[in-house]
């Protein structure tokens, strides 16, 4: 083992403060390690935009670049959620149909009811909780795996769905709120405020975190780094936003078309939501751990039962919430939302963006990188007109490629002995 | 050295349904000594540091904690007196680093939010204080380390809450060699800084190493507890396994057919009269 030559280090708290040189090289040894986190979906993602951009010139345009939001919202969503119940190793097949589900609610309330769209989205988002506490109590106290409870919910969510709009017929939105999240822009001046304040935030608490870090004597990140975080953050932010402003309508005369599609700041604050809840709140912590190892959990004084059901609930309502964006972006609620391709998509953009099948690894953000790659190859192959078939064949491949990614970076950490 | 022991038990009985497990047991752990539990399988080792941890209750006996009587109903119980159990597989999580799984369950919070650096600067302070020197940074992964690097966070996290009283089962089982030494060199200053060590192991070679007094569980009762330098090697294995050693242990009883080889040899080795 390397203990002897460790061991010349001295206490941790005095080791010498990390460079810019040794912070990379931390992380380069971390990704040999198998670590390697979101990498191959930001890789994936530039070899994809790049193929695409040179086969087809209409997939780098600002129209196109706007779309992608507009089209990955939902499947992005309901994979954040499920995001944490992959944290623990289950899954949530049902999570599909069960955005159907609440979506078919909303439809119900706000047209067939008649009731303003807050009662709808409410009553959707409670349906999302109380699908996601049956299935928990099932998983955790029940004890029938996630995979069992959830396959039923599957086909029993899809027979709720087919029932609350009475056997097929599908139910219109003509609320103007909810059209809005998936179809309106925000103004471009408010685009820009958004996207400032989200910089000065996440620099404020970087510097923040670096400063109370410093001050207690703590190893910390080189301040370079942090600068460059906040940099390379206001950066693509900036980009985004300035391409997502440009006017993209194709004759101006008659309608304008720009600025930042409301749905953008929904994923955004929701983003920033559960980062803050898996990474700061002892909540999110003990998520990583009964994934980590349910019996040391245990044995902390963690309630494994309430953590393995919040997972859950948490899944649902975030599927509600993708239903809903689906929803306002179909203009209506059929049998079919949440259907097809929609839970296997967000499985595989939570799996492509790093999140592990294995339980105890992944981020919220990995669901919205994960998100943008599956948008992407089913945007840009539908731009050079390929058939449903080959689009499918396609994304299925990228998924058993992350998932082949996720088993031998696994494999390798335990052979190095990072595991 | 001290006079009244941190940890004193007296007569604990424990059955589970018809099986009596463990029968007026006697034990006392002191602050400053690393006491070894030493037994067969199935001697009751496990089920006493169980009842002493408040996993199980017992059916009959007193405890005595710093010379006052306390009762102990569940693992908060004994965690609010100090006394913190390390178990064998040592409960920790692959996926968390070392800050993280040191305040597992417990975690500092400035309202809603973890307080990290806080927690980073205690578990430092904690392993300082333990000397260890061997691990690179808090924030590696625990599964980046090594057994006895584990084993040396698993007790550190144990050593974090002020504790009084320490149980370690089995701490070396697992370990190599060098990883050994570092682990018993751990044990020992954990009773160097005042605590009270109960250290259970299989290992003759560790217990003589460590142990300041050593106590011998022989089917459910505890046959002998003396100080380690008045004892050999092969009277606590003779202790272990038979239940008896020359004066030590049980006294010759009728029904015991086995005595008739191994009890014959030692009654000459009489250098034992520090036994209580």
């Amino acid at each position: 083992m390397t203990m002897t030559v460790v061991q010349e280090e001295g206490p941790a708290s005095v080791t010498p403060a990390p460079t810019v040189a040794s912070h990379a090289r931390n992380y380069w040894s971390r990704v040999r390690g198998g670590d390697i986190g979101a990498l191959p979906a930001v890789l994936g993602l530039i070899v994809l935009c790049t193929v695409f951009s040179i086969a087809r010139p209409s997939f780098l345009t600002a129209g196109n670049f706007a779309n992608l939001f507009t089209q990955g919202a939902a499947v992005t969503l309901i994979a954040m959620g499920l995001v944490f119940v992959l944290l623990l190793g289950e899954i949530d097949l049902s999570a599909g149909f069960a955005s159907g589900v609440c979506a078919a609610v909303l439809a119900n309330v706000v047209t067939v009811l008649g009731y303003p769209w807050y009662v709808a989205v409410l009553a959707a988002i409670a349906t999302g909780v109380v699908i996601g506490t049956t299935i928990g109590i099932l998983v955790a106290k029940v004890g029938i795996p996630s995979f069992v409870v959830t396959l039923a919910g599957f086909l029993a969510f899809q027979g709720i769905a087919l029932m609350l709009m009475e056997e097929g017929s599908n139910i219109a939105i003509r609320d103007e709120v909810l059209l809005a999240i998936a179809n309106r822009n925000l103004p471009p001046l408010v685009g820009w405020l958004l996207a400032l304040v989200t910089v000065a935030g996440y620099g404020a608490t970087q510097l923040l975190r670096h400063r109370k870090r410093a001050s207690r004597g703590l190893v910390t990140d080189p301040i370079a780094v942090v600068f460059a975080r906040i940099g390379g953050l206001a950066l693509v932010l900036g980009v985004a936003v300035f391409i997502l402003n440009l006017e993209r309508s194709r004759n101006v005369l008659i309608t304008s078309l720009k600025g930042v599609p409301i749905v953008v700041p929904v994923i955004a604050v929701l983003l920033i939501l559960w980062t803050f809840v898996l990474q700061r709140t002892s909540y999110g912590r003990h998520v990583y751990a009964v994934g980590g190892n349910r019996e040391a959990a245990r044995r902390a004084g963690i309630n494994v039962d309430r953590i393995r059901i919040s997972v859950f609930v948490i899944c649902s309502s975030m599927a509600a919430v993708g239903g809903i964006v689906a929803a306002s972006r179909a203009n209506s609620v059929d049998p079919n939302t949440g259907g097809s391709s929609v839970l296997l998509y967000a499985v595989g953009a939570a799996v492509i963006g790093g999140t592990s099948l294995f339980g105890g690894k992944g981020r919220v953000l990995d669901a919205v990188l994960g998100g943008a790659v599956i948008a992407v190859i089913d945007n840009g192959m539908g731009l050079m007109e390929y058939s449903s078939g080959v689009k499918y064949v396609l994304t299925g491949v990228v998924l058993a490629l992350a998932a082949t990614v996720d088993a031998f970076s696994r494999r390798r950490s335990t052979a190095i002995g990072t595991r | 050295m001290s006079a009244t022991p941190l940890l004193e038990l007296r007569g604990i009985d424990k059955s589970f349904g018809p099986v009596q497990v463990l029968r007026d047991v006697a034990f006392a752990a002191h602050a400053g000594e690393v006491t070894a539990l030493v037994g067969d399988n199935g001697a009751g080792k496990s089920t006493l540091v169980k009842c002493i941890s408040g996993i199980y209750p017992t059916d009959a006996g007193e405890f005595l904690f710093d010379g006052r009587p306390v009762t102990i109903h569940s693992p908060r119980d004994a965690a609010a007196l100090g006394i913190e159990v390390v178990y064998q597989d040592l409960a920790l999580c692959d996926n968390l680093d070392i800050v993280q799984n040191m305040f597992l369950g417990r975690e500092k919070r400035n309202g809603l939010v973890l307080d990290e650096p806080t927690m980073e600067q205690m578990a430092a302070e904690t392993l300082a204080g333990l000397s260890v020197r061997t691990v690179k940074s808090l924030r590696q992964h625990v599964s980046s380390l090594s057994g006895g690097q584990r084993q040396t966070v698993a007790i550190a996290k144990a050593v974090l809450w002020n504790s009084r009283l320490v149980i370690l089962d089995e701490p070396t089982a697992a370990l190599g060699v060098a990883q050994t030494a570092q682990v018993l060199e751990l044990v020992r200053r954990l009773a160097d800084n005042g605590l009270a060590v109960v250290l259970i192991s299989h290992n003759m070679n560790d217990v003589f190493a460590v142990s300041d007094r050593i106590a011998a569980l022989y089917l459910g009762q505890m046959v002998a507890q003396v100080k380690t330098t008045d004892i050999t090697h092969a009277q606590v294995v003779e202790l272990i396994t038979a239940g008896r050693s020359g004066s030590l242990g049980l006294s010759a009883e009728p029904g015991t057919g086995a005595n008739g080889n191994g009890g014959g040899t030692l009654p000459a080795d009489s250098t034992t009269g520090g036994a209580r």
